[in-house]
């Protein structure tokens, strides 16, 4: 019997929810289970770094590794997976964008750690000690992951063969995927494993969109009872679906939420925010500047909006930094 | 790998020359430009001049990269409200400015880095000044200096 | 149909074979661009085959150097650094095409305009050069092979102004067998020439050589004549215009009426009661009018405001009356508004004079004898409102006349230009009034301006005439007597800066040379026509000397003092030179557009329709059937705007195309 091709999974700074969606497979689990030996899942089974380290390099086929790099360790396991794997796979958002952690890249270091160690009500932290990196404890010490400066993207920190995409992908999504890995024919290197249109394509509320929008005021869901039929734009809700990659079957507008976004751009777009803003923002009503305002304020976020899952892969991959905000945080005692 | 070329030189204070990309139309601001040139009016060598048609080609993408590869500012030059030579390019434009701005602001780059201005055929003098004006001020700002990698990052902690 | 070709199928797929050629242009580029060094450089970057230097590269051995490097190194890609693509981009494009290869493969460095002539330091304008060699460098590798458009030409014209130069342009377009609409504003065509007696510096009779031609205009098969009319909505290209006219009601038949004016004898008003504009208020008019008795066309015109019909309905109408069985009165008359198509405009829309009165100093509007020159050419016509007669308002002879120039020119608190045919016009006013009333004539001046054909002879004439000349600004024309001599008249104050000392010199009348400014609506017509202006507001030709009469939007063509200060024959020979453009283009039956047009590719669309209202030109559609956008190539007239807009980015712009244009932004940032 031919040995069945190895298979990996690893998460990094993410929620677990791509877990969760390689569980919701079902009952087609079974079958992958059964196409598979998967040789590493933390989350799901009990092996340990160091029986990846013990592998040969390239001896497994896939590894999918969820969730964004904020930290050394998830840098130090991307680079493992990588070595050991044929295929190094960025699965969902996180991974694929630097997803919702993300947005962590519009703070700096210092104020994450002082916001989650020092100021928060629920903290009791009197001696005020931050993560290090070195601890020396008792005559023992201990090396302990560093948190970057930055959120990333898998593919900021090794090189990346295909993206599945989604917050979290869609079962069909992941299944389509792990068609795709499987089969005969690789697609080009680097391509994401949904298809490269808009999500509008795939909308049952495509129809219902006029063709000549003008925007006088955006809202936000909680505003307005949404009618369930009609186009979110066309109802002044600020859905990313034109924007955004197609493959979800427009799962949150079937639910009568609008798109956030969660697939990335299609591969003919640097940065999914610029493109949204610069097609909203077009169609807008008004040609005084304070008019114009006046409507681009009912965005309370623009990059909350526009970038909620890209910004770390976006152009300008974080919020820009003081060099003097560089230095690591002093050791705790 | 999407990482940012790193061969830039690093920028320090004393010998910083601004770098600006310029986006202007072809039928205002460029001609301004041109017209500036026939004129021999002299201004600061700053400016990297990129022509569009109209400046309602200027995508936001297209700022946001000149930002990423290195530039301290970038100047949209357009034709007046109303004289638009496609009727509404400009239009578009603004509102894109206007939204685009407040990213910016959200992602800590100052406005003065950021311009947009209505410059007709015949604005020749405001092409200078306000290259010029645009120069001293980003001059007066620094460089952009957007840190580039969690690598470059972690080099220089190691240092700390 | 317009024919069009573009982009032209099947890419280029053979490697970029890039040659680089760096212009000294003279010392224009080399005297502040160390062009060596930049060949030298770009020799290096990637792709590049050849780079080459050259002391003229759009001379013939300039070109032949492209075209032999195509032929013998297989260049497939050039970069051009040299002056602005405005000026020779269609001369390298013409070499690429000679050599065999699509003309598009070019991209082209502006390193005079936009580096050598701006700036000073060498250096740092060499590192300029570098950073956009480079950047063309990388982007030209990534273009296209692309075709113009071709798109025919309507062979009618749309001639805006029936001044001299509209009136001009219109019969020879007309006398070469085109189509002419002819546009006018007011109920005649003439213009100012048509307000003049007389016109420098050969004083033959504005009348007998322009009625001829106004009539001709009137009777010409080919020509249609439309006053009292305005043009308001202009859509459209090069050779392809639709232009809505308004006309509005003149409450006459103009092919009824014969112009026999017995309407205006008849009508109830036994005396006119209303200003004459075409007399400058100089006399008064009847509700029903003919602007003046050589008027084109013949018809009489009823004025609404002034009517007692329209104003109260209870007119006897003696002058329906009068018109009897021709019944070519029709109060009932409103306005209408006609379609055209044409291929060509020639605007022409002339100039107004400036408001005197901005200088109170003057006493314009204060003193009764302070006259605007343009009064003063009524004042002296024979068909004028007093016959001929310069007098005063009082209708006596003036004894002494003072004539200021530059009134609203050369004049850092009103207009800085100098609408150079004052002086001119002055001298003329000058002599006519000497010889009308032999008066003693004083012209103030800042400089005499006389160059032109016959000009500075007529000025030796003038002193010899005995008029006299004071060099200096005028402080102040006032009625305030200092000494007996100066009592009831007017006193002209004023440095003799010839003489040295301060002048007072009282006289009877004075006449103001009022400067030539853009029409109150000359940006509002621009729009309309999508063309420019210049700061001071005169239409912006497509380049100052080698394009004067072409703007920057094709098809469209300026003529008269529309453009700028202009004289009678300067205008004549514009508008010559703009009817000869328009027939150029007309002869050539076609025109090639540039093939800058969007384009969406379908498979990648996902018909989100964000794009659909943002073209001003209505080129996006959305089809149905396939629930995706269109572009429709004929409409669009590649702004890029919707490029920029689409979210997906499944639209894209050729010769604009977001990868070429994020090359180029890296090009010039990237630090080699």
């Amino acid at each position: 019997m031919l040995e069945k091709p190895k298979v990996a999974f690893y998460w990094c700074a993410s929620c677990g929810g791509c877990e969760e969606a390689v569980v919701d497979l079902a009952e087609a689990i079974l079958d992958v289970v059964a196409a598979v030996d998967i040789v590493f899942w933390p989350v799901a089974l009990d092996f340990k770094r160091k029986d990846v380290e013990a592998m040969a390099d390239g001896s497994i086929l896939v590894s999918f590794v969820n969730g964004a790099i904020r930290t050394s360790e998830q840098a130090e396991m991307a680079n493992l997976l990588r070595s050991k794997s044929k295929l190094l796979v960025a699965l969902g958002s996180c991974s694929h964008l630097g997803g919702i952690p993300g947005l962590a890249n519009l703070f700096d270091r210092e104020s994450i750690l002082n916001a989650v160690y020092l100021e928060s009500p629920s903290t009791v932290n009197p001696e005020g000690s931050l993560p290090a990196t070195h601890h020396k404890d008792d005559g023992h010490s201990v090396e302990l992951p560093r948190f970057y400066n930055a959120v990333q993207a898998l593919n900021q920190v090794v090189e990346v063969d295909y993206y599945v995409p989604g917050c979290p992908p869609t079962p069909r999504i992941f299944r389509t995927a792990l068609q795709t890995l499987l089969g005969d024919e690789l697609p080009t290197k680097g391509t994401v494993l949904a298809p490269d249109h808009a999500l509008c394509d795939e909308c049952p509320r495509k129809d219902t969109k006029p063709e000549r929008l003008s925007i006088v005021e955006f809202k936000r869901p909680q505003q307005l009872l949404i009618d369930e039929q009609k186009c979110l734009l066309a109802q002044g809700l600020l859905c990313m679906g034109p924007a955004t990659r197609a493959g979800c079957e427009a799962l949150c507008v079937r639910g009568n939420m609008p798109c956030s976004g969660c697939c990335g751009p299609t591969s003919r777009v640097k940065d999914q925010g610029a493109k949204m803003l610069s097609s909203l923002a077009s169609l807008v009503e008004g040609k005084e500047e304070a008019e114009i305002d006046r409507i681009l304020a009912t965005i309370p976020d623009p990059v909350g909006t526009f970038y909620r899952y890209s910004l770390p892969a976006s152009l300008l991959h974080r919020k820009k930094l003081d060099r003097a905000s560089l230095h690591e945080p002093a050791a705790s005692k | 790998m999407r990482n940012r070329e790193l061969t830039r030189p690093e920028k320090s204070q004393a010998t910083f020359e601004p770098r600006i990309v310029a986006f202007f139309c072809n039928w205002c601001t460029y001609l301004a430009a041109d017209l500036a040139g026939t004129s021999r009016m002299k201004y600061a060598p700053n400016v990297r001049v990129i022509r569009v048609m109209c400046s309602g080609r200027v995508d936001p993408q297209f700022v946001l990269d000149a930002f990423a590869h290195g530039a301290d500012g970038v100047f949209i030059g357009g034709c007046h409200p109303g004289d638009c030579h496609y009727q509404e390019g400009n239009y578009k434009t603004l509102r894109r400015f206007h939204l685009l701005k407040r990213v910016l602001q959200q992602m800590g780059i100052e406005d003065e880095r950021c311009r947009l201005e209505w410059i007709s055929a015949a604005e020749a003098d405001r092409v200078r000044s306000t290259i010029n004006d645009m120069v001293e001020k980003v001059r007066a700002l620094g460089p952009l200096d957007l840190i580039p990698t969690e690598e470059k990052v972690s080099a220089e902690e190691v240092a700390v | 149909m317009p024919e069009i070709r573009s982009p032209v199928d099947g890419a280029n797929h053979e490697p970029p074979r890039i040659g680089v050629y760096v212009c000294h242009c003279g010392t224009n580029i080399a005297g502040t661009v160390d062009v060596k060094a930049v060949t030298e450089y770009a020799a290096k970057l990637p792709g590049v085959v050849v780079s080459r230097e050259y002391k003229y590269m759009c001379s013939d051995p300039g070109q032949a150097l492209i075209q032999q490097d195509i032929s013998e190194h297989n260049v497939n890609r050039v970069v051009v650094a040299s002056c602005s693509p405005l000026l020779h981009e269609p001369t390298f494009r013409r070499v690429l095409s000679r050599a065999g290869i699509n003309s598009f493969f070019l991209q082209m460095v502006n390193i005079r305009e936009h580096v050598s002539w701006v700036h000073l330091d060498k250096q740092a304008a060499t590192e300029k050069t570098k950073d956009l060699v480079r950047a063309a460098v990388r982007r030209v590798a990534l273009h296209k092979p692309l075709q113009k458009r071709r798109v025919p030409i309507n062979p009618n014209v749309l001639v805006v102004g029936g001044g001299i130069a509209g009136i001009h342009a219109a019969l020879t377009l007309a006398d070469a067998g085109k189509q002419v609409y002819l546009v006018e504003r007011e109920p005649t065509i003439g213009g100012h020439m048509a307000k003049f007696d007389k016109t420098f510096p050969t004083l033959d009779c504005a009348a007998c050589i322009l009625t001829p031609k106004m009539t001709s205009v009137g009777s010409h098969p080919h020509i249609t004549l439309w006053t009292y009319s305005e043009i308001v909505k202009v859509e459209g290209y090069v050779g392809n215009y639709k232009v809505q006219v308004k006309r509005k009601p003149r409450y006459i038949h103009e092919d009824l009426c014969i112009g026999c004016q017995e309407c205006i004898t008849a009508c109830v008003y036994k005396e006119g009661k209303t200003p004459d504009q075409f007399n400058l208020g100089l006399s008064k008019r009847k509700p029903v009018y003919l602007p003046f008795p050589q008027a084109v066309p013949q018809k009489v015109v009823i004025d609404p405001e002034t009517c007692i019909q329209f104003k109260s309905g209870k007119c006897k109408k003696t002058c329906v009356e009068a018109c009897g069985e021709r019944q070519a009165i029709d109060f009932t008359q409103t306005e209408k508004f006609e379609e055209i198509e044409v291929g060509t405009i020639i605007l022409a829309t002339g100039f107004k004079t400036f408001d005197a009165s901005r200088h109170p100093y003057y006493g314009y509007g204060r003193y009764p004898n302070v006259y605007t020159s343009l009064e003063v050419e009524r004042l002296i016509n024979a068909a004028g409102p007093t016959g001929g007669e310069v007098v005063l308002r009082d209708g006596t002879r003036p004894k002494s006349v003072g004539i200021i120039h530059c009134v609203g020119s050369r004049d850092a608190n009103t207009n800085r230009w100098c609408s150079k045919v004052c002086c001119m016009y002055s001298l003329k006013l000058a002599h006519l009034i000497k010889e009308r009333t032999g008066a003693e004539v004083y012209n103030f001046y800042i400089d005499m301006r006389t160059p032109g054909k016959g000009y500075e002879e007529f000025y030796d004439r003038l002193l010899d005439e005995g008029v006299h000349f004071v060099r200096g600004r005028v402080a102040e024309v006032s009625d305030w007597a200092v000494h007996p001599s100066e009592e009831g008249k007017l006193v002209i104050r004023a440095e003799d800066t010839l003489a040295a000392f301060v002048r007072r010199i009282p006289v009877d009348m004075v006449v103001l040379s009022v400067g030539l400014e853009p029409q109150a609506d000359a940006q509002e017509v621009r729009r309309l026509f999508n063309i420019s202006c210049s700061t001071e507001g005169w239409f912006l030709e497509r380049h100052p000397k080698l394009a004067p009469v072409s703007t920057f939007t094709e098809g469209v063509f300026i003529a008269g003092a529309c453009q700028g200060p202009k004289d009678i024959p300067d205008s004549v020979a514009q508008a010559g030179a703009a009817a000869a453009e328009a027939l150029a283009l007309i002869d050539a039956q076609f025109v090639e557009l540039e093939p800058y047009t969007a384009f969406v590719s379908e498979e990648e669309c996902s018909g989100c329709k964000s794009c659909i209202p943002l073209c001003p030109y209505q080129a996006i559609s959305f089809v149905e059937d396939k629930k995706k956008a269109a572009i429709n190539e004929v409409l669009c007239k590649g702004c890029g705007t919707c490029v920029a807009a689409c979210p997906s980015g499944s639209i894209q712009q050729n010769f604009f195309e977001d990868d070429e244009i994020f090359e180029e932004i890296e090009g010039v940032l990237a630090y080699a």
